[in-house]
């Protein structure tokens, strides 16, 4: 047991500090091919053309196979590397362009067009795969692996490929960073300025292309497509810079490919291509939860401090205008669950739990069994969003010709956001109609239901 | 079915056709699927004014602006940018997009897109500069946005979008502006800042054309109006053209009798 254990964590040294040749092959190319992939994903992912890299996967099989074929009948082995990537580029290439002309000749939209080429080029390829291994002299059983991605065939000679692959990629994009930014965002501008927005389109394909190519042998087919949406999708979330994003991306990218392939040395049985892609996915969900710009758990919890915010707004304008009703004094008065209730139509329960906050904020005295006392303090903040409320009531009547009738609700939710500023505007718009700005509190425009 | 008026701005004698003439338009057609959408245009729009294009919904004044800019195919026609044609002179001409056009969760800033004016003089490959982007800034101070600079643009409101886009094109220091729409659903502020912005354009000497929808402000906000429903019905300077007469024409039964009398009120009496 003992033996076992210290095995494993001499394994687990050595494949973090890369000792083994393969490992340190395997872990650079996919931390490589994600950097690369982040990149170039991100600005597909912002031309809304993400699945094109789908379509481009997928239109690669076809190629590689048909360059198998080739190789074999006249002669060779088939399975020489460079000449199998250059038919998937070529199969590649030629699914962009079939989509392309399917979107341009046809009234087929782009979602479409790319699912009909992505499953008739794979059915292609599979049919054509089919055929190569009935091929006398040789097997055609390894172009299998371009399918999931074999790591463990890497040698050094595909590395150096994929690196030099993924710099070009990477300086093509650096480049051509303002004209694909422009594009990206507003094809009918840069069509007006003059700029070729075919080619550009061009440029993206092929170096999504690139990306596919080269990464066909660490992750395969089926799931290199991951390598370019999702650590683009991930950054998104952190970020609202187009600069940031594609740094972000190409970290995460390169996060992913470095600990996918790092796990998948240490677990016997686990493909490279797929934890990778798990890696990935778990760091898009952790972006998604916990991302600073858009992620789940800030937008929740803002929208949620927003809710609190209109809710005490309602309770105290509630209270205020019953104290006001009553001409009470509101330092003795006591406000009823029963009165708010019946102005509000809020339930019991959301009414207590409305006057427990209040009082946290210390703007009511402790909550009684008929109802709670407003503080000081409570009382000068009822006063001003009662004020600020029907300021805003009577600049919708006076300015924006909506019936009264119809005000309340507007007004509900737009004196939330009122800045101090335009409180002071409409004050002075007040006062020049005669509105009775200069007096402390305005009446309310519209007899109080 | 008359088209040629005599103040349809039709010009009889091409030698007209000068270079100080800043846009003119040729026996211009286009057509969606074999169906026309605007044909036979003819128009030369005059210097350093402010031209409104108004016709009903359909009535192709979108497409017009954008067969003039070459995005959408023409089936026929002609466009001459000071004399010359229109794709070699692209950087004369400013674009104001519907601001409906893009998606405006992109990850950019306000001072991204309007330095997105400079691009085509920066050329390729060149990275935003800082000349660009004081450009970029000065242009947002002259649609009072300049505080507005380092915002993402997905925090903006409608007419704060509308004014990045006009500072995008007024980066662009073009000649002759084709704007789509500029104050359509915009607050008060902005449509207060765009006309200002048309206005100090037309004092230094540039044509801006504006596809506009609302026939209360055509006769304070154009001086120069073309009236168009799939052909021009009437083209020359607003106080002779925005007629009663041609705006039935052009609306047909579509222009209520309230509206009508609005307009009517607006250029200062009964025609």
């Amino acid at each position: 047991m003992t033996g076992g254990e210290s095995e494993f964590s001499e394994i687990f040294v050595r494949v973090l500090l890369l000792r083994d040749y393969n490992t340190r092959l395997v872990v650079l190319s996919t931390a490589l091919l994600g950097i690369a992939g982040g990149v170039v994903g991100s600005f597909l992912l912002l031309r809304k053309r993400a699945l094109m890299g789908d379509a481009i996967a997928h239109a690669t099989f076809p190629g590689v196979v048909a360059a198998f074929m080739l190789l074999v009948l006249l002669g060779g082995d088939g399975r020489f590397l460079p000449w199998l990537l250059l038919g998937a580029l070529a199969g590649g290439a030629l699914g962009c362009v079939a989509v392309v002309w399917i979107r341009t000749a046809t009234r087929i939209k782009d979602d479409a067009a790319m699912g009909i080429v992505l499953s008739v080029f794979f059915g292609g390829g599979v049919a054509l795969f089919g055929m190569a291994q009935r091929m006398p002299g040789t097997s055609a059983a390894g172009l299998k692996s371009f399918l999931y991605g074999n790591t463990a065939a890497m040698v050094w000679g595909d590395f150096l490929l994929l690196a030099v692959s993924a710099v070009v990629v990477l300086v093509i994009a650096l480049f051509f960073f303002k004209e694909l930014r422009l594009l990206c965002f507003d094809e009918a501008f840069a069509r007006a300025q003059g700029w070729p927005v075919r080619f550009l389109d061009g440029i993206l394909l092929a170096l999504a292309a690139g990306i596919t190519v080269v990464g066909l042998q660490a992750v395969g087919i089926i799931l290199i497509i991951a390598m370019l949406i999702i650590p683009a999708a991930s950054a998104r979330q952190w970020t609202h810079r187009f600069g940031w994003m594609l740094i972000l991306a190409a970290a995460l990218g390169g996060a992913s490919g470095w600990v996918g392939s790092t796990v998948s040395a240490l677990l016997p049985k686990a493909p490279a291509g797929a934890v990778i892609v798990l890696t990935a996915a778990a760091i898009f969900l952790v972006s998604l939860l916990a991302g600073s710009d858009r992620g789940l758990a800030r937008r929740g919890w803002r929208a949620r401090k927003l809710a609190q915010r209109v809710e005490r707004q309602h309770l105290l304008r509630a209270a205020f205008e019953l104290l006001e009703e009553q001409n009470a004094d509101p330092r003795t008065t006591l406000v009823r669950w029963s009165d708010l209730a019946r102005r509000r139509s809020w339930t019991a329960h959301r009414l207590r739990r409305a006057a427990t906050r209040a009082y946290n904020d210390a703007l009511v005295n402790k909550p009684e069994a008929d109802g709670f006392q407003l503080s000081d303090r409570g009382w000068r903040e009822a006063t001003r969003v009662t004020r600020n409320h029907r300021l805003w009531e009577l600049y919708l009547i006076e300015r924006a010709d909506i019936a009264p009738s119809h005000v309340d609700r507007d007004a509900d939710t737009i004196e939330h956001v009122l800045g101090p500023d335009l409180v002071r505007e409409l004050e002075r718009v007040m006062a020049r109609q005669g509105g009775g700005g200069g007096a402390p509190l305005p009446p309310s425009p519209h007899p109080l239901s | 079915m008359k088209q040629l008026e005599p103040q349809s701005g039709r010009w009889a004698n091409d030698a007209t056709h000068g270079a100080e003439v800043p846009l003119s338009v040729h026996d211009l057609t286009v057509a969606y699927e074999r169906k026309p959408v605007i044909w036979d245009i003819d128009l030369d729009f005059p210097a350093d004014a402010i031209v409104g294009i108004i016709g009903p919904n359909g009535a192709g004044k979108s497409t017009l602006i954008k067969a003039c800019l070459d995005l959408v195919p023409r089936a026929s026609g002609e466009i001459l940018v000071y004399g010359r044609p229109y794709a070699r002179q692209r950087q004369r001409v400013g674009y104001v997009p519907q601001r409906e056009s893009v998606d405006w969760d992109f990850p950019v800033s306000v001072l991204d897109v309007v330095a997105m004016g400079t691009y085509g003089r920066l050329g390729w490959l060149r990275p935003v500069n800082r000349r660009s982007r004081a450009l970029a800034l000065e242009a947002l101070e002259r649609v009072g946005m300049a505080d507005f600079a380092s915002r993402q643009i997905s925090q903006l409101s409608g007419g704060q979008q509308q004014r990045t886009f006009l500072a995008r094109a007024l980066a662009q220091d073009a000649d002759i502006y084709l704007m789509d729409e500029p104050f359509a659903a915009v607050d008060a502020a902005t449509e207060r800042a765009v006309v200002e912005v048309l206005r100090e354009l037309r004092k230094r000497g540039r044509t801006c054309l504006v596809v506009h929808h609302d026939l209360a402000t055509v006769a304070e906000y154009f001086d120069w109006l073309v009236m168009l429903n799939m052909r021009v019905v009437a083209a020359g300077p607003t106080a002779d053209v925005f007629t009663n007469e041609n705006l039935r024409k052009t609306y047909g039964g579509r222009l209520t009798l309230l509206s009508e009398a609005a307009a009517a009120l607006r250029r200062g009496g009964p025609a």
